[in-house]
């Protein structure tokens, strides 16, 4: 398939704790198509960024098994110096903070033109400066000319992540990872750099891997969802799909937990429990198991796997069928009394 | 920028100020004044009185303040008894070689402290880095007077490598190839006595730093954008790990201070630190108070010097 970009499979990071390793990401394989966005939800130690950073190659120092085929070509024991060539050339990536994802003592102009330099030695002075205020002048920044000459100090939050998004896309890359690109900033900005980022996919026909725990954020911006738990991906669908017909009990618990405009006097869902650490994850059995204890234990399956349920919409472990909320059970039972 | 560094200069004349004051009070709480080191005892008791007064010494301490500072502006810090010499004439001889062997020391200093700091930082907790480690460890426990006598034992007596005392050798020409061979020659063992001591403070600093902003984010940011590692290192990490060491610059001048009566003592080198150490001994009140206040403005440029560094280096701090 051409229209393929990236293609990851059974990806496993581990780090080392202790003499021992860990797999912050564990059996992973996910695909990324052409001009599509793919968001992968999870909350925070799920291994969502340690994805991003196996396929970006940035981790120093961590084990990483399984393939990551980028453009039909392994990168996962790539040597360095290829890897630089694609690196900020093939695929980008957007940082979370943008207050600290710059140099402080480069300016704006110095850092955009070394993404350019990195992969075009031949382009001179004048010509990068020119290409500078270009890519300014499209991620919106206004006076491109005044902002070269700024240092990041300078500018704001927001400010500050388009010229991230400026460096990213300086090379017109095919993949473009944005891991959390919105979360350090106000929610009014972070319209206008999703929507950015939005239109700039659309005219470089670029794949777009966005991390998230936004799920707001993954309604406006994504083509297919992986929601990730534990290291694993548990649920897989296209966007309307996964909002719709939610299968996983991690997934419905999520989209249980937004705020709903109706309900100002009902309790917020909480999913009880919080994200085992790195070296407690429960590596056999359903590792969603410990946080829906009322789920009976025949539910879940020994060695969970992704099924199929309708096309293109994958479940892990089959506890998905019998899996309600225990307040739901309660009021069952309640209305069945007055009844 | 210009803005910047006189607003800084604006802040360092009432601290030159407080500085007199201060070095003034303790010079008068020493015993005896700049009389009483002159005189015979015998003289009447009535006509020392008289000098006394005529001399100003009777007057409140700020009168006599007044009249100090204004002479040492006009450049008169006053006679030194055991030398019978204006201080200020004495001094410039001093200062000289002082000069001389403060900027070889920081030359040297430096050009240990660099690559070895590059090199612990850059590969911290591998072999090299422990052995860099170990050199500055043994490096803070070792008293520099003690370190400076081995030296002087091993490479000027027994090796015989260096000259064990004095600036310059006696009989050549001031200005000739020959003089200012024997004053490099004279410099060098005091001067790399020295450094190798007050070295292993930079040599920390650098490696602590270099370890520090190689987890700052914007190092995978570079990384991500696909700078080889040496580029990530040249351009982001050491650009960024130097500036604490501009910043300490100054501090190195005042550290050198103390240490120039040290080693300049040891060498018999004649500078303001011997300079120091002989008047305090044979209690010579001009020279002693002429001296300290001098190191204190040293001190003081010295910080001085730092800011205004860290301000060509920091774009940060530029702003208005």
């Amino acid at each position: 398939m051409s229209n393929n970009i990236l293609e990851i499979k059974n990806l496993k990071t581990s780090f080392r704790i202790n003499d021992d390793y860990y797999a912050a990401v564990d059996d992973v394989s996910l695909s990324v198509n052409k001009n599509e966005t793919l968001a992968i939800v999870g909350e925070s130690g799920s291994g969502k960024s340690a994805l991003a950073f196996s396929i970006m190659g940035l981790h120093t120092k961590a084990k990483i098994d399984g393939s990551i085929q980028f453009k039909g070509e392994d990168i996962v024991h790539i040597a360095a110096g290829k890897l630089n060539k694609l690196r900020g050339n093939d695929m980008a990536m957007i940082f979370q903070d943008p207050l600290t994802a710059l140099n402080p003592l480069m300016t704006v102009e110095d850092q955009i033109g070394e993404a350019l330099l990195l992969h075009n030695r031949q382009l001179s002075k004048t010509k990068r400066k020119e290409r500078v205020i270009h890519l300014l002048n499209q991620v919106g920044i206004p006076r491109p000319e005044y902002t070269c000459e700024q240092y990041p100090h300078q500018l704001s939050g927001g400010m500050r992540q388009r010229v991230m998004i400026a460096i990213a896309i300086a090379n017109k890359p095919e993949l473009l990872i944005a891991d959390e690109p919105t979360t350090a900033l106000d929610v009014t900005i972070q319209a206008q750099i999703l929507g950015l980022m939005n239109d700039l996919k659309e005219q470089m026909n670029t794949g777009v891997i966005l991390i998230t725990h936004d799920l707001g954020v993954v309604a406006e911006m994504a083509d297919r969802v992986a929601v990730m738990y534990a290291g694993q991906i548990v649920e897989i669908a296209d966007v309307y799909t996964l909002f719709q017909k939610p299968l996983h009990p991690y997934t419905r618990s999520l989209l249980n937990s937004i705020p709903a405009e109706d309900s100002v006097h009902d309790k917020l869902h909480v999913i009880q429990g919080i994200v085992p650490s790195l070296q407690n994850l429960p590596r056999e059995g359903c590792r969603f198991k410990a946080r829906i204890p009322w789920i009976s234990e025949d539910a879940h399956e020994e060695n969970p796997e992704l099924h199929e349920v309708t096309p293109g919409h994958f479940v892990r472990c089959t506890c998905y069928q019998q899996f309600y909320f225990p307040e739901e059970k309660v009021e069952e039972e309640s209305s069945h009394g007055t009844s | 920028m210009w803005k910047f560094i006189v607003r800084r200069l604006l802040i360092t004349m009432p601290q030159v100020v407080l500085l007199s004051i201060l070095v003034f009070i303790m010079a008068q709480l020493m015993p005896g004044d700049a009389l009483s080191g002159l005189i015979d005892p015998n003289i009447d008791p009535s006509a020392i009185e008289e000098q006394r007064e005529k001399l100003g010494l009777n007057d409140p301490w700020y009168v006599q303040y007044k009249d100090w500072v204004t002479s040492a502006i006009q450049g008169d810090l006053g006679q030194s008894f055991r030398f019978k010499m204006p201080v200020s004439e004495l001094i410039g001889q001093r200062l000289v070689n002082t000069f001389w062997l403060s900027l070889a020391t920081l030359i040297i200093t430096y050009l240990i402290a660099i690559p070895l700091g590059i090199t612990s930082g850059r590969y911290n907790d591998t072999l090299r880095d422990q052995l860099i480690n170990g050199y500055t460890y043994i490096g803070f426990a070792t008293p520099l007077f003690i370190f400076a006598l081995v030296m002087l034992w091993a490479f000027g007596y027994g090796l015989g490598w260096f000259p064990t005392g004095g600036s310059v050798d006696p009989g050549l020409e001031p200005g000739s190839f020959a003089y200012i061979m024997s004053k490099v020659n004279h410099i060098l063992l005091p001067a790399i006595s020295m450094a190798l001591i007050t070295t292993v403070n930079t040599v920390q600093y650098l490696r602590s730093e270099i370890i520090d902003t190689k987890q700052k984010d914007f190092v995978i940011t570079a990384r991500a954008k696909g700078a080889s590692e040496s580029r990530v290192y040249r351009r982001h990490i050491f650009r960024n790990s130097l500036l604490p060491i501009a910043a300490y610059f100054g501090f190195e001048i005042t550290g050198l201070i103390g240490g120039t009566v040290f080693i300049e003592t040891i060498f018999s080198y004649p500078g303001m630190g011997l300079l120091f150490m002989e008047s305090v001994l044979q209690r010579d009140y001009s020279v002693v108070t002429s001296v300290v206040l001098l190191f204190g403005i040293a001190s003081i440029l010295g910080a001085l010097l730092s800011d205004i560094i860290l301000s060509l280096v920091d774009p940060r701090i530029r702003i208005k």
